[in-house]
């Protein structure tokens, strides 16, 4: 079996775009959520999102007008992280149109609703109308489930498995597992993985009619979104994409690469929406087995974790969730990891949050830093005993194991494990 | 409508789906829409649709098909506007 590392990575974030500035936004706790006042003519509860900023003024920097016209949100995310991650893993940008096809690199590149600004705003209301003709030729590509490992797909020459996974929250973290196996199993090079989703009120307002987005914090947006807290009300919409470059250990040192980190362990699995688990619920039981799926597949035991980037949402599943962990790892809590969550600073990136936090946790580890997490002073009272391993503010560390965890709709769970590149 | 006015306009549409410019930039009626200019083939139904909106025409399937290069273009939209 493969040894597999990461020698790229990309991300478009509400609070960042690139690695600098990302590492720096985490570092100094910097919210990209704003309120929007189109969710407020909406009559949306919450009127505040993360979307990432100025991203139509890059979308024309990055791409040609032919492409870009059948390219919505999520699609443009996708081939900005994308791009950035494989000049970051330092290859070079194929032609656009002519030129080989680099037949050893594929991409699971996953999304958890996909194109439905793309279906809102033009098929739906053109089949509605009867005028079926206007819709014109660009919506398939844009609304198909792979529209956005498709995209980019084209937009790199890939020649290996190019392929989308949909899991709700859990896609971005489960498509680096995917990557990690298909590497491991010897089937490509390089995989390029993680999430995208794009920007769109027809994917909120589902969220919001569930009555599980925040409240309360329309004018302080960057106030909204409180994983941990006593206060928490609810996740804050998110959209984006983050891509991890995953290479085979001998494809990196072949050409030199530089090395981010390596990927230990993973594991994915469902709770069967049992035993307290539902749709819309986990199965505690299905998180420890995740847990403990990842620790068994990379030989690592409980003690050895030093940090977690959990799901952490804001949502009464976070005590929940550091119960699962806790149990798992049977750490005492003055001793247990640093545990942090990225969606405080950008909001919950559903199909995108894996890839987003996967890249901010590989950035971490190998950056020597664990970012404060935010909003979160007047911590839950399930979680006082974990006070003094959750950073209001960045640490530096020399954290070597991370485990990133992400959870989701359907009662799905997903456990990946980076270690440091030493 | 005059033949200059119908090919300025025709270029406009056509630019933002054309990988190559330069037959566009030199008023090259004889161009191809889809080998010398590159466009993709599905994008020729959002050029058809972009004549509509902006001649107020209607162009039907058949002449549609008989789109190939930029003078057919021009052709479609001056017989109607």
């Amino acid at each position: 079996m493969n040894r597999v590392v990461i020698t790229g990575l990309g991300v478009l974030a509400p609070n960042a775009h690139g690695l600098e500035d990302f590492e720096q936004a985490l570092r100094e706790g910097r919210s990209g959520v704003r309120h929007l006042p189109r969710l407020e003519e909406l009559n949306f509860s919450c009127q505040v999102a993360g979307v990432p900023q100025g991203y139509e003024e890059l979308a024309r920097e990055y791409f040609a007008p032919d492409r870009l016209v059948a390219m919505n949100s999520g699609m443009i995310f996708t081939g900005i992280a994308g791009i950035d991650c494989w000049r970051d893993a330092g290859l070079p940008l194929p032609d656009p149109v002519e030129g080989p096809v680099d037949w050893e690199t594929g991409a699971v590149i996953g999304t958890g609703v996909g194109g439905v600004d793309t279906l809102g705003e033009v098929v739906f209301p053109r089949v509605k109308e009867g005028r079926v003709r206007r819709i014109g030729s660009t919506s398939v590509e844009q609304t198909m489930s792979s529209a956005v490992s498709g995209c980019l797909g084209g937009l790199l020459a890939l020649g290996g498995q190019v392929t989308t996974n949909s899991s709700a929250c859990t896609t971005g973290t489960e498509a680096v597992i995917q990557a990690w196996w298909h590497l491991k199993a010897g089937r490509a090079r390089r995989m390029l993985a993680g999430g995208a989703e794009g920007a769109s009120e027809y994917t909120w307002g589902g969220f919001d009619a569930m009555r599980v987005l925040a409240r309360g914090f329309n004018d302080r947006p960057e106030e909204a979104s409180r994983p941990m807290s006593a206060s928490a009300s609810g996740f804050v919409p998110g959209s984006g994409a983050g891509i991890l470059m995953l290479e085979t250990l001998e494809s990196a040192q072949e050409r030199g690469a530089r090395i981010y980190a390596e990927v230990l362990g993973g594991h994915v699995n469902c709770g069967g929406q049992r035993n307290g688990g539902s749709t819309t619920a986990p199965n505690p039981e299905g998180v420890r087995r995740c847990i403990q799926g990842a620790l068994a597949s990379a030989g690592l035991s409980p003690d050895e974790i030093d940090a977690i980037n959990g799901h952490l949402t804001a949502t009464m599943a976070d005590p929940l969730e550091v119960q699962n962990w806790a149990a798992v790892l049977q750490r005492d809590p003055k001793n247990f990891p640093w545990i942090n969550s990225t969606k405080s600073l950008i909001g919950h990136g559903l199909g995108a949050a894996g890839g987003m936090e996967c890249v901010a946790s590989v950035l971490q580890l190998s950056r020597g830093f664990v970012h404060g997490s935010a909003n979160c002073q007047d911590l839950h009272p399930a979680l006082e005993p974990y006070a003094t391993r959750i950073p209001h503010q960045t640490c530096e560390t020399d954290a070597r194991i991370l485990a990133k965890a992400s959870f989701g709709f359907g009662d799905v769970n997903g456990c990946v494990l980076f270690r440091k590149w030493e | 409508m005059d033949q200059q006015t119908a090919l300025e306009k025709v270029t406009a549409i056509i630019k933002p789906y054309a990988k190559n410019l330069a037959p566009l930039e030199e008023g090259n009626l004889d161009a191809r829409i889809l080998e010398d200019l590159g466009v993709n083939s599905a994008r020729l139904v959002d050029i058809i649709l972009a004549f509509e909106d902006e001649f107020g025409i209607s162009i039907d399937d058949e002449a549609a098909d008989k789109v190939r290069t930029i003078q057919d273009a021009v052709q479609v939209v001056s017989a109607q506007a």
